[in-house]
């Protein structure tokens, strides 16, 4: 339904409601919002939209999202290359970095196996992770996949696929989240929490 | 319209930004669909995972919609097995075939029980033992049932060793000697006619049995070409298993 905005106006507002977490309402009060700081917010905002187009490409190293061929993470000489973490999506990937904790590098698989989707190892970038864990720097590879069906699944398989190379796998702990109480969480998440319990002191 | 049953989540998938659309096989009317709403949402993710035991009421203005599922955890099955490979690979066979294999909205109370009986066993020591039993449960259930009691030709109960891969009755190794299609056969495993102790060697032959006839009678049934990958999987790795 037309708002008599204009059909340029029209336009940005229904490109804009296919975002995630935006519809058609959010979507016309963000851009209306653009609109009456045009200065402040429209011209950088078109301007930093021309130049991620311009520039936004996936690492041919680890699968990344960054602005240059190789990402600013593996091209870092500050990082660990003998840590590899291997994550689901970009996302991940970028959840991981907010934490400042890894230091070392990535590799993004790009999904996992998917009994329901038909997603298969031939869908996944397993023959790069394989061969990146055959080269002599690497020393460990963590598997930091959701604690999901699928997602366990291919951290099973990858760790059968990484067995003949002289690298240790692990995978991420799962257990009680903090700020977590026992009485909210599901039985599943307590049992891994219960079996993945550590000596205390 | 609303209805209230309990019953295994055998599919899940997202829905828009916050729904789910899940697949729950039930007691009383088999595998049933219907929308979770805020089911694709991190709070109801640990609850919808393959193989929970839910409790659900379904609502929808008329019979023949898809309706809306609100629903409650009863049991987590797939924690219990995450750590273990083979187990969890059985786990998402046993789900993936349901999902396959299963007409929409129609009630199998023996293969429910079956399946109960398989999904509370995953995380002890046989449950190979239990998923070969059920898949051969699963095709009686679907109208393929295999007569392994006795054989097809002499009808003797003993020294049967063999499965018509055309009829899917027992034949004995006596009356199979020296025929023409003999080589044809399908290995019996002694487990599956009362013998035996359920080696991994006769787990996988139960289980090229059983897929033989999935594949090539419940599949063109269904009109749905091969089996789905998570139960060649599990195949792959019971295979590997016995070696």
């Amino acid at each position: 339904m037309s708002d008599g905005a204009g059909k340029e106006i029209e336009r940005l507002i229904e490109l804009m409601s296919r975002l995630p977490g935006l519809g058609p309402r959010s979507a016309r009060r963000a851009v209306l919002a653009m609109i009456q700081r045009r200065s402040m917010m429209l011209e950088p905002l078109a301007q930093a939209l021309a130049d991620v187009s311009a520039t936004a490409r996936e690492c041919v190293e680890c699968g990344n999202i960054g602005t240059s061929d190789v990402c600013a993470i593996c091209a870092d000489p500050r990082r660990d290359a003998s840590l590899v973490c291997v994550v689901e999506d970009v996302s991940d990937l970028w959840a991981m970095e907010r934490t400042a904790q890894f230091r070392g590098r990535y590799h993004v698989l790009g999904g996992v196996l998917s009994a329901l989707d038909g997603t298969g190892p031939e869908e996944l970038r397993l023959p790069r992770l394989v061969a990146l864990a055959g080269a002599p720097e690497v020393r460990e590879v963590i598997l930091a996949l959701g604690t999901t069906v699928d997602g366990q699944t291919t951290a099973h398989y990858i760790a059968e696929a990484l067995a003949g190379c002289s690298v240790e796998v692990s995978s991420l702990a799962q257990g009680v989240p903090v700020g977590g109480e026992l009485d909210y969480l599901d039985d599943g998440t307590i049992s891994a929490a219960l079996r993945a319990r550590r000596v205390m002191g | 319209m609303e209805w209230q049953d309990e019953g295994v989540l055998v599919a899940m998938r997202r829905h828009g930004e916050s729904a789910a659309i899940i697949e729950v096989f039930t007691a009383t009317r088999g595998r049933h669909a219907g929308l979770v709403p805020g089911g694709g949402g991190r709070r109801m993710a640990p609850v919808l995972q393959p193989g929970a035991q839910l409790a659900v009421t379904w609502r929808a203005r008329t019979e023949d919609h898809l309706g809306t599922y609100r629903v409650e955890p009863m049991q987590a099955r797939a924690a219990q097995v995450m750590h273990d490979a083979d187990a969890l690979a059985g786990l998402s066979a046993t789900t993936a075939l349901l999902s396959w294999a299963l007409p929409e909205r129609e009630a199998h109370p023996a293969l429910y029980a079956r399946t109960l009986e398989l999904l509370d066993a995953l995380p002890g020591p046989d449950w190979p033992l239990h998923y070969a039993l059920w898949e051969l449960a699963l095709l009686a259930d679907m109208g393929f049932g295999l007569d392994l009691e006795r054989c097809a030709l002499t009808g003797a109960t003993e020294g049967l060793a063999f499965v018509s891969p055309r009829s899917g009755r027992a034949v004995t190794a006596a009356a199979a000697a020296g025929q023409p299609w003999a080589a044809k056969l399908l290995p019996l495993p002694a487990f599956l006619h009362g013998d035996g102790d359920g080696s991994p060697g006769e787990i996988a032959r139960a289980l090229a049995l059983s897929g033989h006839f999935l594949e090539h009678w419940l599949a063109p049934a269904l009109e749905r070409r091969g089996l789905p990958e998570a139960r060649a999987r599990l195949v792959s790795r019971l295979g590997r298993a016995r070696v």
